[in-house]
């Protein structure tokens, strides 16, 4: 087995997901590029398992697991708030989101539609 | 080049190229879709690569659970069926940016490993991934118990706002 095989396709896989998270306007899209690149570590972190004597056998694969969990919890609130900020917006775009506007006065607004 | 190579590189090949559909696809449940190809794919990658269990619980939690949430939620936001023409920002930074960081890594895995071969261990059972995980990382485990907790605390606070505005 060819250990750079592997390698090659997680690194493009990661290159996919960066391209995702700055090219989406989407915030559900934007998240389906996060879950691109954590499984471009998934493999590379497997791979590493496969090909390297280590002193803890295995430990690439339970990183894998605890990463899939870690990407299962980061889903849940980033689900929960992408639905939030549709509740307020009625839109999802990423780039129409204030970063600077205090965040009692946009609960009270009434809803606006983004350009 | 083995039997094990040639199933890398078929299954790598549908992982990069619905990896590439996911970001590119101007139709948002087609983007759902085409990630669910690409995780099958590197669930078949796990399994020529003999971690049997970690490919499994990426069908089950991957494929079952985090897809069909998307799916929800490209529902819930009332996401046209079609084509959406607004999805993107300009991609030439993008491009620059996500392509310099796949193709630099590439490279640098390339140039580290060049063609090297190395045998592949006989196939991992979920019993003895299950045994290191309980002599070896048992803090981490417990650890991440607490952290789910915390996310399902945090999700359900999040989308109530009667709840999280209160002083």
């Amino acid at each position: 087995m060819r250990p750079v095989i592997p390698y090659v396709i997680g690194a493009l896989l990661f290159g996919a997901g960066v391209y995702g998270v700055l090219r989406r306007r989407n915030a559900v899209l934007v998240l389906m590029a996060v879950e691109l690149m954590l499984n471009a570590v998934n493999l590379i972190l497997v791979t590493a398992d496969t090909t390297v004597r280590a002193a803890l056998p295995h430990g690439g694969q339970v990183f894998a697991l605890f990463v899939i969990v870690l990407a299962a919890a980061e889903v849940g609130v980033g689900l929960a708030i992408v639905l939030q900020l549709y509740r307020l917006r009625a839109s999802v775009a990423v780039d129409t989101v204030r970063l600077d506007a205090a965040p009692a006065s946009e609960l009270d607004e009434p809803r606006v539609t983004t350009s | 080049m083995t039997g094990a190579d040639v199933l890398l590189l078929a299954l790598g090949a549908v992982a990069v190229g619905a990896g590439v559909l996911v970001v590119t696809t101007d139709q948002l449940v087609r983007a759902g879709l085409y990630l669910v190809v690409c995780l099958g794919a590197v669930a078949g990658l796990y399994l020529v690569l003999t971690a049997e269990l970690v490919a499994w619980v990426q069908v089950l939690i991957y494929v079952g659970a985090v897809v069909v949430l998307l799916l929800f939620a490209v529902m819930l936001t009332r996401a046209p069926i079609g084509r959406s023409p607004d999805l993107n920002r300009p991609g030439l930074p993008a491009a620059l940016i996500g392509g310099g960081a796949g193709l630099g890594l590439a490279a640098l895995f390339a140039d580290a490993f060049r063609w090297s071969a190395v045998d592949l261990p006989a196939p991992g059972t979920a019993e003895s991934l299950g045994t290191e995980l309980f002599r070896s990382w048992v803090l981490p485990f417990e650890v991440l118990s607490v952290l789910l907790l915390a996310a399902l605390v945090g999700a359900i606070i999040v989308s109530r706002p009667d709840i999280g505005s209160r002083p």
